[in-house]
């Protein structure tokens, strides 16, 4: 139990750090790319000093996200053994991918963008400034895939010969590439990334304005920021809106978790806070349909009929399917070589139940409940800055294009402000996705307590502590180089230490 | 294509991906010389810029082994890493402190100094390919795991593989035979740092402490080497047979040497590339040694890796449980996976040129005192 519960804690700490610095990274990768573009195309000194100084805060950022994606990754191993056998066949295809296609792009050119400045032809430079900033973008799409599997495990069938899923057929890899909680996931993610990058550019300018200094670089930095901050915002809104009904759809015990909904219904009200409720508007944003049929937590665990009038079986009769299908496995298994006719029947058995397989190793029909009230407060609070951050990065376009901004000094303080907000968001929108679908490693097919590795808490306990302490030195260390570079601001060399 | 060509293609992946890790990890072994005593500050700042520029490939190669090893051969994946616990976690560590060591080491506010940074680079230099060539080590030696598949459906326990000793990876330093590869590991990468650092730097006294190295670490290297083949060639293998039994073989891996010419003609002409890569950075005028050691290290390894899967040979045997062993069958995804990475895979060679264009690029003006002490973009 304690070996579930750590293991838990530890992968979310190291996502949770490592998404600490992916989205600077996606964001600042594409300002830095159209300053320099700017650069090549007006042929102005100006835009290549800017992109510079982006540059250098985005190479402190950008090693220690590499670091804390390297843990990510073996972790999968280390601390998520069963997990890795029962769907490495699935999950592993597009970690590989990842690898293959996008790390190598990201690594190869960062080394040319850093320090090719004189060593190679401007437009060669350039390029590698793009396809930097795309490589990183191309590695969330991957990776992403592999976590959208997770939401929906699309593509697969369980084979009890090798105890595991596998990929269905031969174009089940396309259903995992296309699936669409993982294009959605992906458009979200990157955007928001976007969001992230701008609200950093225009809130460090800001600083400068609010200081008098580098006046003219600060109001160009924020319109760029701002602008990319700004496309990002509204990309976010609408995968916000399609992730919302792929919920429903896939995950409904998540949304009715991030809803706070004990009896869902026909034209279900939105709650915007514990009190205020807007009706009819969960149905439409589910549903898209104002009378459509949202499930509540009892009626998950009860059964239901949904919307296109399948009845959803209890949970406690998925629970008994499951332990139905997993008898019939160990069944099959032992007679397979000795009495191929009860292995027969066990695996009719099995084919039978095995949709359900995953609720077998449940012990009660409660754990299918995820923590209420952490979704429920997370996807308010990554709704609400996320809308604050949006009407800060407009505002500060607009007066910035106006060349209002350096009177405006409340709107910087509140550009500002947004920064660690967005982090928060960020933060506050993976809690509600892998929070939310608790108990779940796989939707469905994989609960947490059977995904593990065989390893005392003890041991997971100490790496957790040495993980924790290692990354939190690099996160003061990073936070404590930029704000000496920001004080130091463009134009200038990086402080060095003798 | 049938599902035994896709698994062996795929074994000959990773064996490439093996191979080009320990190559790249020239990288490590051109750090220890930040701890060199004959270089000025400016010339290790020199050698730490000259890798600077490359570690990132190293470090991607490593991920995308793993990733690759997880896709194409998923139980190795969940049984190693889940099981040799602490090894692969002391080499994640170590891989960590390098990714930021660059980028942290002569900025203000980094909290652990220079200095620091360039022991976390050095202790990356020796741990890294300690631990890879150890870990690979047990490739011939065993590990003390068990594998059940229908422990899925006990709900007591009901995890597939576990290890069989407590020290969770830790208990492979205890066997010589591993040891013998790590240690060889350790001085082949530093003969590749020094070879690159010659190859990649302008400064006479640094090329007189990189040939010297060169010398000094050949002859451990050699020797490790020699050793560790020479047992693993006259001891017991794992074999499996058609069913998919495993059993313990005389001779084995010799037995595979012999009956794989290809693999036997590879491993002699990488043994003599690396040799022509040592001789000309020991003992000639050349600086470019690294273009033969280098590709020659691919070769030997490549042919490690063949020696401990092709020819009925499980790769990844239980020395606790003989039949918990893991062969490239019977640990591998399944046959639509593979078929679709292998199509994927032939992106690698597309890949491989614009790595190869960057680099030469890149590497065409040699680093220079002048370049590390004027350049503005440097670590």
């Amino acid at each position: 139990m304690d070996t579930i519960i750590w293991s838990r804690i530890q992968f979310a700490m190291t996502a949770a750090y490592h998404w600490l610095f992916v989205p600077l990274t996606l964001g600042l990768a594409l300002v830095m790319a159209v300053m320099e573009t700017l650069y090549v195309v007006k042929k102005d000194d100006f835009w290549k000093k800017a992109a510079q100084f982006w540059m250098k805060l985005f190479a402190v950022n950008f090693a220690v996200g590499i670091a804390t994606g390297l843990i990510l990754e073996f972790e999968f191993g280390t601390n998520w053994s069963n997990y890795s056998w029962f769907v490495g066949d699935m999950f592993g295809a597009p970690l590989a991918i990842e690898g293959i296609l996008a790390f190598f792009m990201e690594a190869t050119f960062f080394a040319v963008m850093f320090f090719g400045w004189n060593k190679v032809s401007k437009r060669f430079h350039l390029a590698s400034t793009w396809l930097t900033g795309i490589g990183a973008t191309i590695s969330a799409y991957w990776i992403l895939v592999a976590n959208g599997w997770m939401q929906n495990p699309v593509g697969t069938t369980f084979n009890p010969d090798t105890v595991r899923s596998e990929m269905a057929s031969a174009t089940a890899f396309w259903e995992v590439i296309t699936n669409p909680v993982a294009v959605s996931k992906f458009f979200h993610s990157i955007t928001s990334g976007w969001v992230t990058g701008g609200i950093f550019v225009v809130g460090v300018s800001a600083w400068y304005l609010l200081k008098g200094r580098h006046r003219d670089f600060a109001i160009k930095s924020i319109i760029i920021g701002g602008l990319v901050g700004l496309a990002g915002s509204a990309a976010v809104m609408l995968s916000g809106d399609s992730s919302g009904v792929h919920a429903a759809e896939f995950q409904p015990m998540k949304l009715a978790a991030a809803e706070g909904l004990e009896d869902g219904g026909r034209g279900a009200a939105f709650t915007i806070v514990p009190g205020v409720k807007v009706p009819r508007m969960l149905s439409i944003l589910a549903t898209h349909d104002p009378d459509g049929y949202v499930p509540g937590i009892n009626d998950i665990l009860n059964g239901y009929t949904d919307n296109e009038g399948n009845v959803v079986p209890s949970v406690a009769e998925k629970m008994a399917g499951g332990r139905v299908a997993l008898d019939a496995l160990a069944v099959y298994r032992e007679q397979k070589d000795s009495d191929p006719e009860v292995a027969a029947q066990a695996l009719a058995v099995l084919e039978e139940n095995v949709r359900y397989m995953g609720y077998g190793h449940l012990e009660k029909p409660e754990d299918v409940v995820p923590p209420v009230g952490v979704v429920f407060w997370a996807f308010r609070f990554m709704i609400g800055f996320g809308m604050l951050t949006a009407l800060v990065l407009l505002l500060s376009v607009w007066f910035g294009w106006k060349d209002k901004l350096p009177k405006m000094r409340w709107l910087m303080w509140a550009a500002i402000v947004c920064i660690p907000l967005t982090y928060i968001a960020g933060q506050c929108g993976w809690i509600v996705a892998e929070v939310g679908r608790q108990p779940w490693t796989i939707q469905g097919l994989l609960p947490v307590n059977v995904a593990i590795s065989s390893l005392s808490a003890g041991a997971v306990k100490t790496t957790f502590f040495l993980f924790l302490a290692v990354f939190a030195m690099f996160l003061v260390i990073e936070i404590r180089i930029m704000l000496g570079a920001i004080k130091k601001g463009p134009g200038t060399v990086e402080p060095e230490k003798a | 294509m049938s599902y035994e060509f896709l698994q062996n293609y795929w074994w000959c992946l990773i064996a490439l991906l093996g191979g080009l890790l320990v190559a790249l990890m020239f990288v490590q072994g051109a750090n220890l010389h930040l701890g060199n005593r004959q270089l000025s500050d400016l010339q290790k700042r020199m050698v730490l810029n000259s890798t600077g520029r490359k570690w990132e490939l190293t470090f991607t190669t490593l991920v995308t082994f793993g990733g690759a090893f997880f896709a194409s051969f998923p139980l190795f994946y969940s049984t190693s890493f889940g099981g040799a616990y602490w090894v692969w976690v002391l080499l994640l560590i170590s891989f960590v402190f390098q990714a930021v060591a660059y980028e942290f080491q002569h900025k203000k506010g980094n909290l652990l100094g220079v200095k620091g940074f360039r022991i976390a680079l050095i202790i990356n230099g020796i741990l890294a390919p300690f631990l890879v060539g150890t870990a690979v080590g047990t490739f011939f030696t065993g590990s003390p795991f068990t594998v059940d598949k229908v422990a899925i459906t006990d709900p007591s326990a009901p995890i597939i593989s576990t290890w069989g000793s407590p020290w969770h990876g830790l208990e492979a330093l205890g066997q010589p035979y591993a040891v013998l590869l790590g240690c060889t590991l350790v001085f082949l990468t530093a003969i590749l740092g020094a070879l690159y650092v010659l190859s990649n730097i302008d400064d006479e006294a640094i090329h007189t402490q990189m040939r010297r190295t060169v010398k000094i670490a050949a002859i451990p290297f050699l020797v490790f080497f020699l050793a560790w083949a020479l047992l693993n060639l006259l001891a017991e293998g794992y074999a499996y047979d058609a069913e998919g039994t495993i059993s313990l073989q005389m001779l084995k891996y010799f037995a595979n040497l012999m009956q794989m010419p290809a693999v036997l003609v590879m491993l002699l002409a990488g043994v003599v590339l690396v040799l022509l890569g040592i001789w000309k950075g020991a003992f000639t005028k050349s600086r470019n040694g690294f273009w033969f050691a280098a590709p020659g290290t691919v070769l030997v390894v490549m042919a490690v890796f063949f020696l401990a899967g092709f020819n009925g040979t499980a790769y990844y045997p239980s020395s606790s449980d003989l039949q918990s062993s893991l062969t490239i069958r019977n640990s591998s995804s399944s046959y639509f996976t593979l078929k679709v990475m292998s199509w994927v895979s032939l992106l690698i060679p597309f890949v491989v040129a614009y790595i190869a264009y960057a680099w030469r690029q890149m590497d065409r003006r040699k680093i220079t005192q002048d370049e590390i002490k004027e350049e503005e973009h440097k670590y």
